[in-house]
C-alpha cells in the first residue's frame, strides 16, 4: 500500500476493498455533473492507489458532504468519507484553506447546518 | 498393559505443509502404552486404512488414535476400518490436527507442538475408552413434509411414488407456494400454472399423500426414525368434508375489501375465499379478521347460500398428533421488505412494484387479467425500468449479504415478455453484474438484449422521484458511459431480495436443526450432504436451505426424497451408543438435567434405596432413555452432583484430556 492510499484509508476509516462497483454512490450524487471524478471513481482510484489524480482535481471541492452515498452504499464503503479524507490531505498542505474564518459570518445564516460550516472552511474559493 | 496405535495423516500437504508429521509420529510413539506410531500421506485412502487394519491385527491393538481432519469428516471411516479389523469402533479417537491446527497456524514449529499436544490428549482419552455397542431402534414408515410449495410437492410425490405414506403440512389454505403465483418460468417461458397445477392435483389424488392445509407445526419430539409431531389445524370455519369448492359463498360475501394476498394486495377478495381457481384442496376458508359474523355475529350470508351446509362459525383449531420416521423442511422464501430503501419510493408510488407483484400484473389469472397496466391509473406503461439487487449483496446492516440468485433470470424473462407483447414499450435494466450460470441461462439473457432490444445499463439506481404528471424520475448511473442518467419511467420493477420464511427459525428450534446467520437451514455438508440437516432424520428441500430457482429446487427436492426413502426403507436404525446415564447413588433428584435436555430424554422416578443403617429410603432419581438421548452432553454440565455422565465422553475422559494438555 502506498503512503497516500494508506493515509486516505486511515483518515476515512473506509473499507474501499468492499466496493462491488455497483455505482450507487454516483447514481445518488447531487453534485455529479460538477465533478471530474465521481464518487465511485474516488473509491476505485483510492483502491488502486492513484490518489495524486484526485488531489489535483477540483472534484474534491465539489462534494457537498451530503452523505447520500454513505447512506445508500449497499456495501458500507462510505464514499463521502473517502472524498473528505482526500480533501483533508490537500488542505492540510500550507495555505490551501480556501476560506478564512473571518470571512465566515457574512456567508452563513441560521439555517446552515453546523457540519456544512466545518467543511465550507476548506471547500469554497468564492 | 494397554496397546495403543497412533496414525498421523499428512492429508497431502493440508497437514504436512504446516505440521512436521514425522516428528509428531515419533514423539507420540514414545508415549506410554503406545506400541506403534506411523505417518502416511492419506490415512483415509484404502492403503491408509489397510495400514491401520494390519497394525490392529499385528500388534493386537486395543485402542487407536488417528491424528487427521475433523471427526465430522472421517470419524466414521476410521471407526468402520477398526471394526473390520475386529476392534470395537468406539476405541477410536481422532485428534483434529487439520481444522484445529494446520489450517489455522502459519508457524511450523508451533503447529507441530500443538499437534503433539492434541495427540497426547487423544491418547489420554482413548486409554479410558470402553467398548460401546450401538442399540437399535425401529423406523416409522411415514414422512412429514413441512411446506407445500414446489419443493415440498416434489419431495412428497417422490416419497409417495416409492410407496411410503407422506403428509404435507402447509400453512396457507392451499398448496402451490410461490410457483403458483408466477406467470411464466425461465428459460423455456412455459406457463407456471400449467406445469405446477397437475403436480398439485397429483398430490391430492395420490393415496399415499395426505395434505394438511391451513395447518402449522405445533411441536416436535422424538428422534430419527421415530418423531412425534403435533399439527395445529387452524379453524377455517368451513367443514372440509362437506365443502365442494363451488365458490358460491365467495361471490355472495358482502365484505369485499379484503386485500388479496394471492395477488399481493393488488386487488381485493371477500372475507370468505378460495385463494385461486386451481387451489388444492379447493375448499373455502373464512378470514376471521374480516368476517362480520365472526367479528360481531351479524351476517351469516355464506351459511345461507351454501347448499351443502359446510359453513361452521363455531369451528375451532384442532390438533392432530402423528408419528414420522423422517421430517422434510420445505418452508421456502418470502420477498424481503423493500420499503426500508426510501430511495426507491416503494411506499410513495403504486407504480414501483416488486418483481413478484409484476408476475401477478402479467398473469392471466391476476388482477388485470394478464394485461400489463399501471397499478396507479390502469394505463399501459410505455417505459419500464428494472432495478437489480434490491436488498441483495449488501452488508448485513443494509440488507442481505447473499446474492438472491433468481433475479437476473426472472428480470430477463420479464423484459423479454414485455418487449414481445408490447413492442412499443422501452425496457431498461440497471444491473451490477448479470449472473446467469445454468443450462441455457446465459443464452436466455443474451436473447433479451440481442433479439428483444432490452437496454441493459451497467450501474445502480440512486433515487426514484414520483413526478406530478404521474411518471417516475429514475436517477441512475451508467458506469460504462461514466454518466448520471435520468429516465422518465411509467413503471419501476424492483428485483427484491428473497429471504427465508419467517416461520423457519421457530421451526428449526422445534426440529433442533441448525441455521446460518441468514436463517437458511444448514446442510450436513455443503458439498457432500447437501439435502440433509446435521440433525439425523431432518432433511432439507428447496429455498429454505439457500436461494435457488425452480429447476434446482426440483432437483434438490427429488434428491431429498431419495434420502428420505433410503431412511424409511430401513427396518432398524443403529443408534448412537454415546448416550448419557445417571449414577443413581449420586443423583439428588434436582431436575436440572431434565430441564436442559432438548430431546425430552430424561424422566424421574421414585426408587427405594437400602441405606447403610439397614433402613430403606425412597429417593427421586433421573433416568435417561437411551433411544431418545442424542448424546449432546448438556445434562452432564448441568448436573450439580456429577451424577450424569456421557458414554464415550465421560467426565473422567475429558479431565484426562485436559490433564494431558496441561502436563
Amino acid at each position: 500500500m502506498n503512503d497516500l492510499k494508506d493515509r486516505v484509508v486511515r483518515m476515512s476509516g473506509s473499507r474501499v476493498e468492499r466496493c462491488m462497483r455497483c455505482g450507487k454512490c454516483s447514481a445518488t450524487c447531487p453534485s455529479y455533473e460538477d465533478m471530474e471524478y465521481h464518487p465511485h471513481e474516488f473509491v476505485y482510484l483510492v483502491e488502486r492507489g492513484d490518489v495524486e489524480k484526485l488531489l489535483a482535481s477540483e472534484s474534491i471541492y465539489k462534494c457537498l458532504t451530503c452523505f447520500a452515498c454513505v447512506e445508500r452504499c449497499p456495501r458500507g464503503v462510505e464514499p463521502a468519507k473517502v472524498v473528505e479524507a482526500v480533501r483533508l490531505i490537500a488542505v492540510r498542505e500550507q495555505g490551501k484553506n480556501r476560506l478564512k474564518p473571518d470571512d465566515l459570518p457574512a456567508l452563513t445564516d441560521a439555517d446552515l447546518p453546523g457540519q456544512a460550516l466545518a467543511t465550507a472552511l476548506r471547500k469554497y474559493a468564492k | 498393559m494397554r496397546k495403543i496405535g497412533v496414525f498421523v495423516c499428512h492429508c497431502g500437504t493440508n497437514i504436512a505443509a504446516t505440521v512436521d508429521v514425522k516428528a509428531v509420529a515419533e514423539t507420540l510413539g514414545r508415549e506410554p502404552s503406545v506400541v506403534v506410531s506411523e505417518d502416511y500421506p492419506y490415512m483415509c485412502s484404502e492403503s491408509g486404512q489397510n495400514l491401520i487394519k494390519d497394525s490392529i491385527r499385528d500388534y493386537g491393538l486395543d485402542g487407536i488414535v488417528i491424528c487427521s481432519c475433523s471427526p465430522r469428516m472421517h470419524e466414521n471411516t476410521f471407526r468402520k476400518a477398526a471394526a473390520s479389523a475386529g476392534l470395537n469402533p468406539y476405541m477410536v479417537e481422532i485428534a483434529n490436527i487439520r481444522e484445529q491446527c494446520s489450517w489455522i497456524h502459519k508457524d511450523k514449529a508451533e503447529a507441530t507442538e500443538k499437534a503433539i499436544l492434541l495427540g497426547k490428549a487423544a491418547i489420554a482419552k482413548v486409554l479410558l475408552n470402553t467398548p460401546l455397542i450401538a442399540g437399535e431402534s425401529g423406523v416409522v414408515k411415514r414422512a412429514l413434509v413441512i411446506g407445500g410449495g414446489i419443493a415440498g410437492i416434489q419431495t412428497a410425490l417422490d416419497i409417495a411414488e416409492a410407496g411410503f405414506p407422506v403428509d404435507i403440512v402447509e400453512q396457507k389454505p392451499t398448496i402451490g407456494g410461490k410457483m403458483a403465483q408466477l406467470d411464466k418460468t425461465f428459460p423455456t417461458l412455459d406457463c407456471s400454472a400449467c406445469i405446477l397445477t397437475p403436480k398439485m392435483v397429483d398430490c391430492a389424488q395420490n393415496e399415499n399423500i395426505k395434505i394438511y392445509s391451513y395447518s402449522e407445526i405445533e411441536s416436535v419430539s422424538g428422534f430419527v426414525g421415530n418423531f412425534t409431531v403435533k399439527i395445529r389445524r387452524k379453524a377455517r370455519y368451513v367443514d372440509e368434508t362437506k365443502c365442494t369448492g363451488c365458490g358460491l359463498c365467495t361471490e355472495k360475501c358482502p365484505v369485499k375489501k379484503v386485500p388479496n394476498e394471492f395477488n399481493l394486495g393488488l386487488d381485493n377478495r371477500r372475507a370468505v375465499y378460495i385463494p385461486f381457481a386451481q387451489a388444492v384442496p379447493k375448499i373455502a376458508a373464512i378470514d376471521a379478521d374480516y368476517c362480520n359474523m365472526l367479528k360481531n355475529g351479524k351476517c351469516g350470508l355464506c351459511s345461507k347460500v351454501c347448499t351443502v351446509g359446510a359453513i361452521d362459525y363455531k369451528q375451532e383449531d384442532t390438533f392432530v398428533e402423528e408419528r414420522y420416521g423422517a421430517i422434510v423442511a420445505a418452508t421456502g422464501y418470502e420477498i424481503a421488505d423493500v420499503s426500508r430503501y426510501g430511495e426507491y419510493a416503494y411506499n410513495q408510488s403504486k407504480d414501483v412494484v416488486t418483481s413478484l407483484e409484476l408476475e401477478r400484473l402479467m398473469n392471466a389469472a391476476g388482477p388485470t387479467g394478464g394485461t400489463l397496466l399501471r397499478p396507479s391509473d390502469g394505463k399501459h406503461p410505455h417505459t419500464i425500468v428494472f432495478v437489480q439487487c434490491v436488498g441483495s449483496r449488501c452488508t448485513p446492516d443494509k440488507g442481505k449479504p447473499y446474492c438472491s440468485k433468481i433475479c437476473c433470470m426472472y428480470t430477463a424473462k420479464h423484459a423479454m415478455l414485455i418487449r414481445e407483447k408490447y413492442p412499443d414499450t422501452e425496457v431498461y435494466v440497471f444491473y451490477i453484474d448479470v449472473r446467469t450460470p445454468g443450462k441455457n441461462f446465459d443464452e436466455f439473457w443474451r436473447r433479451a438484449v440481442e433479439e428483444f432490444g432490452v437496454h441493459y445499463i451497467k450501474g445502480a439506481v440512486g433515487k426514484i422521484s414520483p413526478r406530478p404528471d404521474g411518471t417516475l424520475d429514475v436517477q441512475g448511473s451508467d458506469l460504462l458511459m461514466d454518466e448520471q442518467l435520468h429516465i422518465s419511467a411509467d413503471l419501476v420493477v424492483l428485483a427484491a431480495a428473497i429471504e427465508p420464511s419467517k416461520t423457519a427459525r421457530s421451526l428449526a428450534t422445534m426440529l433442533t436443526a441448525s441455521m446460518d446467520t441468514n436463517d437458511f437451514f444448514t446442510e450436513a455438508h455443503p458439498k457432500l450432504r447437501p439435502v440433509e440437516s446435521p440433525t439425523a432424520g431432518i432433511f432439507l428441500s428447496g429455498v429454505c436451505q439457500g436461494p435457488k430457482d425452480i429447476p434446482e429446487t426440483v432437483a434438490q427436492a427429488s434428491a431429498c426424497a431419495a434420502k428420505v426413502i433410503g431412511l424409511l426403507s430401513k427396518d432398524k436404525l443403529k443408534g448412537n451408543p454415546c448416550v448419557a446415564h445417571s449414577d443413581e447413588m449420586m443423583c439428588n433428584g434436582c431436575s436440572n438435567c431434565a430441564n436442559v435436555c432438548p430431546y425430552g430424554a430424561i424422566t424421574y422416578s421414585d426408587k427405594e434405596f437400602r441405606m447403610p443403617d439397614r433402613t430403606t429410603k425412597t429417593r427421586r432419581v433421573a433416568w435417561v432413555n437411551p433411544a431418545v438421548c442424542q448424546g449432546c452432553g448438556a445434562c452432564t454440565v448441568a448436573c450439580p452432583s456429577g451424577a450424569m455422565d456421557l458414554l464415550g465422553f465421560s467426565n473422567s475422559q475429558i479431565m484426562a484430556e485436559v490433564d494431558a494438555l496441561c502436563r
